[in-house]
């Protein structure tokens, strides 16, 4: 609670003063034995490519990847596009599809959860399509989307679509009983008890598939970048493997994964703001 | 007592699932500002009593009115206080003591003005912002309390509300909810199965039989407040009353 300002006696004072200094040693060390492993995961890598016990065609050292990764900021070269324009197209790419899917998908996983008629109107189609690999849907997306940006950001869409649905339906799904007798005894009309009490009571579960939702749509993004694209990681990386530059591919996947990393915490970070009533036990 | 007028009226109330009879052909009358409890053996359809109360559940026969007119939620405010802790977790203690009144759509000023009273006669101005898994159940049991009361209810219901509580905390709650029910003169409709509560708490006692639930006994208990358990007074009724059930 807010105001814990209770005095304490001075002994208990110093033996929390120990406890802390000795726990934020002990995170010191821990950190540093990572890092040393790091160093020597990175030693050797650097080590084993420079004498030869590995093809420098097959993986690049690690201080090569960092020199493309510091040239990729501003030489288009060899693949057409600087770093900054890869990130930039792709992550448009992923937040139109993943977008569009929490803004449509989230919605209908609410309203399926709480409308028994509409949940028999569109879980079977749903059913349907949800087992079906985001991937599989490539060559329908081309014959229909072509092979634009539409056609990639439907294939993101599917992928992002799935989880959102799910887990806010069964997020709903799952609302205690007594939380909607209050509300109804209170009076409550059938929307406001969905929008007082159900819509609230799945949002944790709404946020863990957004979250899952945004790691796949991330995921797809090589996939649907294949199709004939010009610029984007994925594309990237598939340029890489055709120039047998494993530098570009790393440099490619590494950026991928630090920008998945970087929007996943941005949405915990969201999450954390709006569902902060959740017992984090 | 005899001149207040008769705030809620249950008339031959009947229910039955199928061919099991539950609830056998009820009528009772409580008075505007009672405080009324219900004692009966487990089992005997207490929640289907109270669930026909707030209309959760259609009766098969009879009928329950407020004031005259058939119970509506939608109309009347009934307030239900469940066993089982349901102050919405995603509600701060304010929120969720303004919740009712809300759905209400009462004007803001009385929200903020009702909201305040009962905050304040629940000594509970430190922790208004605190969600429910920052509270202990007996504190999250008090807000639902609060919120049930705010809405000044035609009839608020409780279903055990201190079950779970230790008894050094009954104690304690039962001398609030007194308080409250003085302060915002609510018709309250209190079920438990702990006799020496309802002793304490009412002014009249209902008792029920066993399946199929039927009124067996209506006592009036005319103690001065606040009431003691060591009175003899007080512990001849709670023996009348114990007598009445000795039979479950």
């Amino acid at each position: 609670m807010s105001n814990n300002t209770t005095k304490l006696p001075d002994g208990v004072a110093d033996s929390i003063k120990i406890e802390v200094a000795a726990r934020k040693k002990e995170s010191r060390q821990l950190l540093l034995i990572s890092i040393i492993s790091v160093a020597i995961f990175l030693f050797l890598w650097e080590f084993a490519v420079r004498i030869g016990w590995i093809d420098s065609k097959h993986l690049s050292a690690p201080t090569t990847i960092v020199e493309t990764f510091i040239m990729k900021l501003s030489d288009p070269n060899p693949e057409g596009g600087v770093l900054g324009t890869h990130i930039a197209t792709s992550l448009g790419l992923v937040l139109v599809g993943y977008g569009a899917a929490v803004v449509i998908g989230v919605p209908l996983g609410l309203l399926m959860g709480y409308y028994h008629t509409f949940d028999k109107l569109v879980s079977p189609i749903f059913e349907i399509v949800r087992p079906i690999p985001p991937i599989a849907w490539i060559p329908l997306s081309i014959i229909w989307l072509g092979i634009g940006t539409t056609a990639k950001a439907f294939i993101i869409f599917l992928a992002a679509f799935v989880p959102c649905v799910i887990n806010s339906y069964t997020g709903v799904k799952l609302t205690p009983a007594v939380y909607l007798n209050v509300a109804k005894t209170s009076g409550a009309s059938t929307w406001e008890m969905f929008w007082t009490v159900s819509k609230n009571y799945a949002m944790p579960l709404v946020f863990t598939g957004v979250q899952v939702a945004l790691g796949n749509a991330w995921s797809t993004l090589v996939a649907a970048e294949m199709l004939a694209a010009i610029a984007g990681l994925g594309y990237m990386i598939q340029q890489g493997r055709l120039l047998a530059r494993p530098d570009i591919i790393i440099v490619g996947m590494l950026t991928i994964g630090v920008i998945g990393a970087i929007l996943t915490f941005l949405l915990s970070k969201l999450e954390n703001h709006i569902v902060k009533w959740r017992s984090r036990s | 007592m005899e001149n207040q007028e008769i705030k809620v009226q249950v008339n031959h109330l009947t229910k039955r699932f199928g061919d099991l009879l539950v609830l056998d052909d009820v009528s009772f009358n409580i008075k505007k500002g009672e405080f009324v409890c219900i004692v009966g053996p487990t089992g005997c359809g207490k929640t289907t009593f109270l669930n026909l109360l707030t209309r959760l559940i259609e009766p098969t026969e009879g009928e329950i009115l407020i004031d005259g007119e058939p119970a509506d939620p939608k109309k009347h405010s009934i307030s239900f206080v469940f066993q089982e802790p349901s102050a919405f977790p995603w509600l701060t203690a304010q929120q969720n003591i303004e919740y009712g009144l809300k759905i209400k759509k009462r004007p803001a000023e009385e929200i903020a003005a009702q909201t305040e009273k009962i905050i304040s006669l629940l000594g509970l101005e430190k922790y208004r912002h605190a969600y429910p898994h920052e509270m202990s159940v007996s504190m999250e049991q008090r807000v639902v309390i609060g919120r049930a009361f705010a809405l000044n209810p035609d009839l608020l219901l409780m279903d055990e509300p201190y079950g779970q509580m230790d008894i050094k905390m009954r104690y304690y709650l039962e001398d609030e909810v007194v308080r409250l029910w003085k302060a915002t003169g609510s018709t309250v409709l209190f079920i438990t199965h702990n006799l020496e509560e309802a002793t304490y708490l009412a002014e009249r006692v209902l008792v029920l039989t066993n399946k199929p639930a039927k009124i067996k006994a209506n006592i009036e208990v005319d103690l001065p407040r606040p009431r003691k358990v060591s009175d003899p007074e007080f512990i001849r009724i709670r023996k009348e009353i114990t007598e009445m059930i000795k039979w479950w």
